[in-house]
């Protein structure tokens, strides 16, 4: 299981702040092919992984999008910070 | 005394400071940045900002930035901390403060912990204005430039 949170913007767009997905059976499973199946819920989708610029941290720490995800790692999608 | 706080609560500017200088008694300058909701006069002015954040990370990471300030400079005190919620105009967003031997790494520690909080921390603001009208603020590329000219 991959618990996936949104933040900020991306949260308020797709309307959804958590999911919890099954970990594939197969294969290393990176953030870029998370992406891509989560592009596949429908158009909100793509358009917010693909219109705009997204950052990603796995288990709190930010990553790259090439970086691996392993079974039950929290994964976070959010738009670019502006704290401070 | 924790070095990092994330709270809705405001602080107090002088009671902090003497934290501070109490956790680094042979200090001989001490930064601080103290960051505030700007206060805009447009024609349809913002009235309060809502800070949102990833409760599980903001607190690590703001650590993560002190740990990597304290390593690069010699520095006796650093300390962050960052209110979340609702903050009307004027009141204060995020405080940080660092004490040294001497003021160039107190500039230089203080200087580098905002830049990159603000690029790294992950807090998103969302802007309420006076017509009602409620936006998202986006992140600015001068803060990016200044924050990867420390990498």
């Amino acid at each position: 299981m991959i618990r996936v949170l949104f933040f900020a913007q991306l949260r308020e767009s797709l309307g959804c702040d958590e999911l919890n997905l099954d970990y594939p059976a197969a294969g290393s499973f990176t953030v870029e092919n998370l992406m891509k199946q989560l592009q596949g819920r429908g158009e909100l989708w793509r358009s917010a992984f693909v219109e705009t610029k997204v950052l990603v941290a796995i288990n709190q720490q930010m990553v790259k999008p090439q970086s691996v995800i392993s079974d039950g790692d929290e994964v976070a999608f959010f738009p670019p910070v502006t704290g401070g | 005394m924790q070095c990092v706080r994330v709270q809705q609560e405001d602080f107090n500017v002088a009671d902090e400071y003497h934290a501070l200088l109490d956790a680094a008694p042979t200090a001989g300058g001490v930064v601080q940045f103290i960051g505030c909701v700007r206060p805009d006069y447009s024609e349809d002015p913002v009235q309060a900002l809502e800070l949102e954040h990833y409760p599980a990370m903001t607190q690590n990471a703001l650590e993560s930035l002190v740990a990597t300030a304290c390593a690069r400079w010699p520095l006796l005190a650093a300390r962050v901390i960052h209110r979340v919620g609702k903050i009307s105009v004027g009141e204060q967003i995020v405080w940080v403060a660092v004490a040294a031997a001497h003021r160039d790494e107190a500039f230089q520690g203080a200087r580098f912990l905002i830049d990159k909080l603000k690029t790294t921390a992950p807090f998103w603001k969302k802007e309420f204005r006076q017509s009602g009208s409620v936006a998202w603020v986006n992140a600015k590329a001068t803060d990016d430039q200044a924050a990867s000219g420390w990498d």
